[in-house]
């Protein structure tokens, strides 16, 4: 749990880095996140005057639910203490409510920017959300389960190459940059007005606050990016009831992966442009019709 | 003892009813009333309780001397009625607690207690009558009490309208039950319960019966294409009746479904699965495609009623096709997911019409879009609101994900059905459910926020208060009951258990044993979900980074005008409205809709405002709906000539209706 809210402000330092590379910039350090979270943290709060407390308790629920979901995704190691709490459709639906708060609070202060922003997330959400439950029916039918650690094990032991998992990973990948609020879907780095989506729901707030969301949704990154190596990727990962000595291994190529999933994610971003925003429903239900079809082939037969 | 003491309670029910009519006008009437009304729901769900707990494998029946001659009234209570009893009863005694504060406002009592008490008897007898007689009768009572209760404000034209189109619609369910009904009891009149369970049919018989059921009870239940009465009805009655119409009415009609699908008709053929799971998966998108785009809070309530209902038949249909093929485990966890979410609805929808009503008394709107801001003024009622959007959302760690989450693990076991129709039927439903929970969540977040958060927009929704404290307390205890059966899921589980054991012939395991109050449907390797841990686990982190920052980060707080990228405007009505937070949605599945959008944008210089129209229309209605009744129009019409007969063609006319008939009995054996 403690590795995740560690290593989450690193990698979007990293990506930073990475993307400012590929735009022959400079880049700010690799550490800048963590300079940028304890910065805001010792600011003072602005509160709109008419903030309620559901503004003011939000960011932690945000933060808390985005990440118990982390915790809950194997990164180095199967078999977690607690792996049994919740399976991949109750982490889809704990980063729902994460999502609902975080759309709820955009509609706080009574701003149109808040709004606009709460009312396209929700709409790209009300399309991603059934394509990652689409994409989890392909990944439980593929591994017998939809318990991420048994799923993973299961990757480890059966690797093979099958349609439907193929499916299952573009789908996943459109899933994870629409629910990052990335290019071509919305871009963290905009400020202008028209733009954004993920920017206009938090753009009241500030200080501490500001820190715990910008907290959340680095970590929701990091989420994304394991669950994909996880499921799809899981070499290197220290099998179920392996020895401790084999986490470090485990760790190190958990490590590589991150800073390969980051890389490509960079990649991808500064080779493509934004998308109109009612492309994006176009885009994510490719998403949705990938998983669709990827379970139906798996409901035709067992071994696509 | 359990039945004479339910027909006890529902005997007093009806005497409370007949001394509204004495007492409504007295001071404490209103408050005497409900009391009453909770004293009897509380002994009928005690003694529910403690049947299903207790003793669930056996049935207690008693026959009255009253009702047909030949058979009398019977009645009985097992396992799937103590069940529904305690959803009516909960739901009946939260609304009526509810309305010891609600009802103080109601401006014509007289219309509203005397028929309230009855509607909960008729409610209760449905579940409890064991023959087809006091089933229909029951039924029709339940019907036109509440009927009663929709056109009790009555001068708003919407509501008799709303009133007329939903007892023709309760007539024509009704009229198909009875069909249904004539179909299983056979010629010999053999009407009660017990007989239609053994008796033989012909092959055909049981899937026309099916058909008929689905209509009769699905036009209760507000199942697509016969939801259109459901948004009209259910929001034009108070809103505890609301609550008790939309939560609790409509599990009375799952109730008769399951009744005869699952008990009279005995085994099930594997095709009916796929009619009941595509009326299912229509409705669920239909219902919450429709709640999007509503205005009236009321209505987008009832709309969403109509989600849930296809969510329920979704998991009903799933059972159907595993039973059907002897996958008796899982049908068992299908079953169980469908009635736990008949009691998961009934807990969240009555108190979102709770907190609707709570809103209405303090604001006198029901249009979102003149609300705004009312978490201020109201902040507890806004709370239990947002539990509910939480729950009806299926958002961990409250009760509605439970549920969905026990579908999503029945759809995963389906690749094991042999017919090809159901290989390919339960996948989109599965992907239509996972739709409807998405919608369902942007639905909530907009009806919530525009209805509590950003500025009032209008003056009433700014002078809003708190509502007093017996409504208040009628949402906390469903939105406790929520959260329990959330935590908790496993104990609902094993309490469902003996209905499932009864009527698919297996059950999930049981539940209690499992280490950390787990809900395991299968087996730990396949799936496993705890909601008390997730809850412990949010509730630990949440505290962890608030004492964290609040220990290391800066305390200081300054409140200042909002900032708004540069741009703050002071008027309200510059926020984001309803319709533009639909938007999106409505632009994305305009094919559903039709809607039709045209801007008049005035010349640069013309001082005219720009208007935006939207035509929205409901495919439904013009599908089925305007032709029927164009048809009816048109016969009628026709028709009309025969009222100007003389005398000897009119003779004529019954002489050959006469003859024909015998004709029919002739060549019929």
């Amino acid at each position: 749990m403690v590795l995740v809210l560690i290593l989450a402000p690193l990698l979007l330092g990293f990506t930073r880095k990475v993307k400012a590379r590929m735009l022959r910039r400079q880049g700010p350090p690799l550490l800048q996140p963590y300079r940028d979270l304890l910065r805001l943290s010792r600011k003072e709060v602005v509160l709109a005057e008419n903030a309620s407390w559901l503004f003011r308790s939000a960011p932690y629920m945000i933060f808390a639910t985005t990440w118990v979901a982390a915790a809950l995704v194997p990164t180095f190691a199967t078999g977690l203490h607690f792996s049994w709490t919740a399976d991949l459709i109750a982490i889809t639906a704990l980063l729902g409510s994460a999502r609902l708060f975080l759309a709820l609070v955009g509609m706080d202060v009574g701003t149109s920017f808040g709004g606009i922003g709460s009312s396209r997330e929700m709409m790209f959400a009300s399309l991603a959300e059934p394509a990652m439950i689409m994409i989890v029916f392909t990944v439980a039918l593929v591994a017998g389960s939809t318990q991420l650690s048994y799923v993973a094990n299961f990757m480890l032991t059966h690797a093979s190459l099958r349609v439907s998992l193929g499916m299952a990973l573009i789908a996943l990948i459109i899933v994870a940059l629409a629910e990052n609020a990335r290019i071509p879907v919305d871009n963290p780095a905009t400020h202008l007005e028209l733009t954004m989506v993920h920017e206009a729901m938090v753009l009241e707030y500030s200080g501490r606050h500001l820190a715990v969301i910008e907290m959340a949704s680095a970590l929701k990154l990091l989420l994304y990016i394991s669950l994909i190596v996880c499921i799809f990727f899981p070499w290197g990962i220290a099998p179920l009831g392996a020895a401790p000595s084999a986490y470090l291994p485990g760790l190190a190529t958990y490590l590589g992966k991150l800073m390969v999933g980051g890389f490509l994610l960079v990649l991808f971003e500064t080779s493509i442009a934004k998308m109109r925003v009612f492309r994006v429903p176009e885009f994510l239900g490719t998403a949705l019709m990938l998983g669709l079809l990827g379970t139906l082939l798996l409901f035709v037969s067992r071994s696509f | 003892m359990a039945v004479n003491s339910t027909l006890v309670c529902i005997a007093v029910l009806l005497a409370t009813s007949m001394l509204a009519i004495i007492v409504h006008k007295a001071r404490l009437g209103t408050r005497i009333i409900y009391v009453c009304v909770i004293a009897a729901c509380l002994i009928i769900l005690g003694v529910a309780v403690f049947r299903l707990l207790g003793s669930p494998g056996s049935a207690a029946t008693v026959t009255l001397p009253i009702g047909l001659p030949w058979i009398g009234a019977r009645f009985r209570v097992d396992a799937l009625t103590a069940f529904f009893q305690i959803v009516i009863n909960l739901g009946g005694t939260a609304a009526s607690l509810y309305a010891l504060g609600y009802g103080e406002h109601e401006e014509a009592p007289g219309r509203v207690l005397p028929f309230y008490p009855a509607f909960l008897a008729g409610m209760n007898l449905v579940l409890v009558a064991d023959d087809a007689f006091s089933y229909l009768i029951a039924w029709e009572f339940m019907s036109l009490s509440s009927w009663a209760l929709v056109v009790a404000h009555h001068r708003d034209g919407e509501n008799t309208r709303a009133g007329y189109i939903y007892i023709l619609m309760a007539s024509f369910g009704t009229l198909a039950l009875l069909l249904a009904f004539g179909l299983l009891a056979g010629p010999g009149g053999s009407y009660g319960f017990g007989e239609i369970r053994s008796a033989q049919r012909a092959d055909w018989l049981p899937g026309l019966v099916l058909i008929l059921v689905l209509i009769g009870t699905g036009s209760k239940a507000g199942l697509a294409p016969l939801h259109v009465w459901l948004p009209l009805a259910h929001p034009a009655a108070p809103s505890h009746v609301s609550a008790l119409m939309s939560g609790v009415m409509t599990k009375v009609a799952v109730y008769g479904f399951i009744r005869i699908a699952f008990d009279l008709l005995g085994p099930p053929a594997w095709w009916w699965s796929i009619v009941v799971l595509a009326l299912g998966s229509a409705t669920a998108v239909l219902g919450v495609l429709f709640a999007i785009l509503q205005r009236d809070l009321k209505r987008l309530l009832a709309y969403s009623t109509v989600e849930n209902v296809g969510i329920i038949f979704i998991g009903l249909g799933l059972a159907l096709a595993f039973k059907a093929n002897g996958m008796t485990a899982a049908s068992a966890l299908a079953f169980t997911a469908a009635l736990f979410h008949v009691l998961n609805h009934s807990f969240f929808k009555s108190l979102l019409f709770f907190g609707s009503g709570a809103v209405l008394t303090a604001t006198g709107e029901r249009d979102i879009e003149k609300l705004g801001g009312l978490i201020h003024p109201m902040p507890q009622t806004a709370f239990a609101f947002l539990g509910g959007c939480l729950a009806i959302s299926a958002l961990p760690p409250l009760n509605g994900f439970v549920s969905e989450w026990l579908l999503f693990q029945a759809i995963l076991l389906s690749p094991d059905l042999p017919q090809w129709g159901l290989k390919l039927m339960v996948p989109a439903a599965g992907a239509m459910l996972a739709l409807g929970a998405a919608l369902s969540a942007a639905c909530f977040v907009r009806c919530f926020g525009i209805t509590f958060l950003g500025r009032p927009r209008s003056s009433e929704a700014a002078a809003a208060r708190e509502t007093d404290s017996f409504s208040r307390s009628g949402m906390f205890l469903l939105l406790a009951a929520c959260l329990l059966a959330g935590l908790l899921p496993g104990l609902v589980i094993d309490a469902i258990a003996p209905v499932v054991q009864a009527h698919i012939g297996g059950r999930m395991p049981a539940q209690a044993a499992i280490a950390w109050l787990s809900i395991v449907p299968i087996a730990e390797s396949r799936s496993s979900y705890n909601g008390l841990l997730v809850f412990l686990f949010i509730g630990l982190s949440t505290i962890f980074a608030v004492q964290i920052i609040h220990r290391f980060a800066s305390n200081a707080l300054r409140r200042g005008p909002a900032w708004d990228c540069g741009f703050p405007n002071s008027d309200p009505a510059t926020q984001y409205t309803a319709d533009s937070f639909a938007q999106p949605v409505r632009r994305v599945f305009s094919d559903v809709f039709q809607a039709r959008e045209t801007v008049d944008m005035p010349a640069p210089g013309d001082p005219r405002p720009a208007r935006l129209d939207i035509k929205l229309r409901d495919l439904i209605w013009d599908a089925f709906y305007a032709p029927i009744g164009r048809w009816i129009a048109y016969a009628a019409e026709k028709l009309n000539h025969l009222q100007f007969l003389t005398i000897r063609r009119y003779l004529s006319l019954v002489f050959g209706a006469l003859v024909a008939l015998l004709l029919m009995v002739a060549i019929w054996p």
